[in-house]
């Protein structure tokens, strides 16, 4: 479906750290349109084609405006348009939670929606929870508790991470939950359960459910 | 992924008219399966009508004590609703069993419905396969068997249907409601939704072009113990081997469906008449005319062990 950019031929010179990729994020972003609207445009004349639409929605607090082919993911929208590659590519197909960013509060998976259709919502990624010099609590605690090991699910173990707790305050029950009608409690069964659309290769589960049981207030 | 024209509907009128007036158009809602498939052309659509702008998103009583749920209500706030938690908790735990928490924070309760078989020759395009191709032949039939269907399932194709929620509406009698491209609406009953594959498994429901789920009513609740029991290779995260979903009554009596063995959810009214007898008795006649393969017989003992499971818990 794509071909490599130079962009992704000097991927690995950006994954150097996470400030790095920032700094790129924020040079290279596409200059904001002033159209809002996704317009749709008819284009199309053969299946070979593009059609192309534009979108707006707020990236990390920031109004990001693109132009894109309809067939662009809201992940290839983020890496590859606005280059913010802390989001992850796995599998591409929703079963590996590589590619979780937080829209409009809600954990989901990139990979699975178009940008286009995300006309007006607020998209947080790794980028935008927390940076080297501040970062977001649960950053903080996968470093302490060694969350990671090669680090490549790791963005997207955090974001989810970060909307699971907010999911257990708000008391959506899971797969585990004892009793529907009681509010889920924040057990490690819990945040295994929840956390279960992440998959992590290394297995650096455990310290996973480690250091979200820190964030959440609780002993590990 | 091939390429394709887009529109946001912004009432149902125009949605429907606009997948009959556009050749190869779908509508697309939370996108967590099309997208999928789009993106492995087993989905070719030339123009996709987003109806997420669509005012499906909510779940309110109805005047019989029912409750009817919108096409667009997601899967999490289906689960998390107080009143479904309380009246209809079988509904919550075939939810909260299926996908991840990222996966049923998109997916809708239409979509989930309408969510096509994870058969993996479906899903490998080298494959022949008469849903995705019809009249290209069945790979799965001789093939490595274990996920398929067991019973209902016909010489031509013998894929399951992969949804845990589509399992406790069948249990619950849900209704669904559809608005078609004249305009006219119709209701119908979630057994008759989805179709038996017979030389036909490339049509899996009964919807015409063009039709739109708009929401999915569930009769006033009936009580007893609500229980889903699913069984699959890993403890979560993965589709049914089988699942039962049951509703069970203090004298014994109550419902059962049954997910993962079936091109539909599988439930056999008569067979209910059995419960106050035991798994063993309802099993017999809900897996009736099974024609399991050598690799997934093993499902006819699962689904009654798995039931016995389900009416053991129930007694408490």
């Amino acid at each position: 479906m794509r071909k490599p950019s130079a962009f992704e031929m000097s991927r690995r010179n950006l994954l150097l750290g996470t400030a790095t990729s920032v700094a790129i994020g924020a040079t290279c972003g596409v200059a904001k349109a002033q159209n809002s609207a996704a317009e749709p445009l008819t284009a199309a004349t053969s299946a070979e084609m593009p059609a192309m639409a534009t979108v707006s929605f707020n990236v990390n607090g920031e109004v990001r405006a693109l132009k894109l082919d309809t067939r662009t993911t809201l992940l290839d929208a983020l890496r590859e348009h606005l280059h913010l590659t802390g989001t992850k590519k796995g599998c591409d197909h929703g079963q590996c939670g590589a590619c979780t960013v937080i829209v409009g509060g809600q954990r989901i998976n990139s990979c699975l929606t178009l940008a286009i259709m995300h006309e007006g919502d607020s998209v947080t990624t790794i980028e935008g929870l927390g940076t080297p010099e501040h970062m977001h609590p649960m950053q903080t605690a996968f470093v302490k508790h060694d969350g990671f090991q090669c680090g490549y699910c790791t963005p997207g173990q955090i974001c989810s991470a970060v909307a699971v707790l907010e999911e257990i305050k708000a008391g959506i029950p899971s797969h585990v939950t004892g009793d529907l009608n009681v509010a889920p409690q924040l057990t490690n069964a819990e945040l295994r359960e929840r956390m279960s659309g992440n998959i992590c290769r290394c297995g650096a589960y455990s310290n996973i459910a480690e250091a979200i049981t820190e964030v959440a207030g609780r002993p590990a | 992924m091939k390429s394709f024209t887009y529109e946001k509907a912004n009432s149902p009128a125009a949605a429907a008219s606009a997948a009959v007036r556009t050749s190869n158009a779908k509508f697309i809602a939370g996108g967590t399966n099309l997208l999928d498939l789009m993106k492995l052309e087993i989905e070719t659509p030339a123009h996709l009508i987003d109806v997420n702008g669509l005012a499906f998103d909510k779940i309110e009583p109805t005047p019989d004590g029912g409750l009817r749920i919108g096409a667009l209500v997601r899967n999490t706030t289906l689960a998390a609703d107080e009143r479904v938690r309380r009246d209809y908790g079988l509904l919550s735990r075939a939810l909260l069993a299926g996908a991840s928490g990222q996966l049923r924070n998109k997916a809708t309760t239409a979509g989930n419905l309408l969510q096509r078989t994870r058969c993996p020759y479906f899903y490998d395009t080298n494959q022949p396969c008469n849903k995705r191709s019809p009249g290209s032949g069945c790979a799965a039939i001789g093939g490595v068997t274990r996920q398929h269907a067991v019973i209902g399932s016909s010489d031509v194709c013998i894929a399951t249907h992969p949804s845990d929620m589509a399992i406790a509406m069948r249990a619950l009698d849900a209704i669904v409601q559809t608005v078609r491209p004249d305009g006219t609406t119709r209701n119908i009953p979630i057994a008759d939704l989805h179709r038996l594959p017979g030389d036909t498994p490339h049509i899996e429901t009964v919807l015409t072009a063009g039709e739109l789920i708009t929401s999915v009513t569930l009769p006033k609740p009936v009580g007893g113990t609500h229980i889903y029991r699913k069984v699959r290779d890993r403890a979560s995260y993965a589709f049914a081997l089988v699942s039962v979903g049951a509703i069970v009554q203090r004298d014994g009596t109550g419902r059962v469906a049954v997910g993962g063995i079936a091109h539909k959810p599988w439930r056999v009214e008569a067979a209910e008449a059995e419960m106050p007898r035991g798994a063993k008795a309802v099993a017999a006649r809900l897996l009736d005319g099974a024609k399991p393969t050598r690799d997934n017989a093993f499902k006819l003992a699962l689904v009654e062990r798995t039931l016995a499971a389900v009416l053991t818990e129930a007694k408490g």
